[in-house]
């Protein structure tokens, strides 16, 4: 049962910096884990963040195994209108969730 | 004789160190031992991960479950409402049991009673969530376990656990927690051990974990055998924790190094 926290201010105004904060529910496994009878734990990664705002791509991360569990992603960017932003997590095992949050430019 | 002298000496030295409890107006949350990062890091909603569990919980809660076909909701309706302060109340009194029950073991009953479901192992993502979930509307709430007369004989045991030296440091809670909290153990800092905010989130752990987990964790370290999950003595040892902190707000979810 994934989900995601995330922090957009809900107004801004024209031009305004503005900080996203995102937090994802994930395990993060990084692959390089043994049982205790010596199998590896198979890698279980995010490896793919990507947020658009509009339909444009604002910020993408690639996520590599050293990353914690549950990562918090914040990223600083402008607006200049008002709209949507959408967040893509993709991983392994199908990993694939999305979230959005709306703001308004005055 | 000589040999009497002694006992009676180093006896009396064992009572010394085990004698000073921390007095109410220096009590602290672990909170407190914290750096401004990982304050500011259960401060904020949206950047605690335990919230994650918390949002789970919450859809735990109206899910329907066991063979009744109940959700938590259709007994206790609004968690926000029903469940305000009840974690601060925990581990109670369970008369069929006659016995204390902490709130992971409170929710198994429910399952048990009157969901007709099995229980939720401990440490699962369920457990874990839903008591999450629940605590979490007692956040600000004075702690207030130990109210219940016919709890009293449990805290008792509980105490007497948290002063009792074992494992192969032959080191007790007490020796730690009420003794050497202001000083450091290999650069971390000794905290007084105020159960506040659990389930709580260790960077550590990089998961949410009960009480329980941490106690078995601090046995462990001492090097003695630790208790099985939901063993009487766990649960002692959490009530006893928890009347010690009485009157410290909770803080569920917590975040914690």
């Amino acid at each position: 049962m994934p989900s995601a926290l995330i922090n957009v201010p809900k107004k801004a105004k024209r031009g305004d910096v503005i900080e996203i904060k995102t937090l994802m529910s994930h395990i993060m496994e990084t692959g390089y884990r043994h049982t205790a009878s010596g199998d590896v734990v198979p890698r279980d990664i995010i490896t793919s963040f990507t947020c658009r705002f509009n339909g444009t791509e604002v910020f993408r991360a690639d996520l590599y195994p050293a990353i914690a569990a549950n990562p918090f992603i914040t990223f600083f960017t402008t607006v200049t209108e008002s709209g949507k932003f959408e967040f893509e997590w993709i991983g392994d095992k199908g990993f694939s969730e999305t979230a959005q949050a709306s703001i308004t430019v005055e | 004789m000589r040999i009497a002298l002694c006992i009676a000496l180093l006896t009396a030295m064992a009572g010394t160190t085990l004698a000073t409890e921390i007095p109410l107006d220096q009590r602290r949350s672990g909170y407190s031992f914290m750096s401004a990062d990982t304050q500011a890091m259960q401060d904020e909603d949206t950047a605690n991960p335990g919230m994650l569990f918390v949002l789970d919980g919450e859809a735990l809660w109206k899910r329907k479950a066991g063979a009744a076909n109940k959700a938590c909701a259709d007994c206790h309706d609004d968690a926000r409402v029903s469940m305000k302060g009840v974690a601060a109340h925990y581990p109670a009194f369970e008369k069929t049991l006659g016995k204390p029950v902490d709130l992971e073991g409170r929710i198994n009953l429910c399952r048990a009673d009157h969901q007709q479901a099995s229980p939720f192992a401990y440490e699962s993502r369920e457990l874990l969530a839903l008591s999450a979930y629940v605590a979490q509307q007692s956040r600000g709430v004075p702690i207030a376990a130990g109210d219940d007369p016919e709890i009293a004989p449990f805290v008792e045991k509980g105490h007497a656990l948290f002063i009792q030296r074992q494992g192969q440091l032959n080191l007790a809670c007490a020796n730690c927690h009420d003794d050497n909290w202001d000083k450091k153990l290999a650069g971390s800092a000794i905290t007084q051990a105020q159960p506040t905010g659990y389930p709580l989130y260790r960077l550590e752990w990089q998961s949410l974990g009960s009480l329980q987990r941490r106690l078995r964790a601090c046995i462990t370290g001492i090097r003695a055998q630790a208790y099985d999950y939901g063993s009487p003595e766990l649960v002692e040892l959490e009530l006893y924790l928890m009347t010690r902190a009485r009157g410290m707000p909770v803080e569920t979810p917590a975040v914690r190094p």
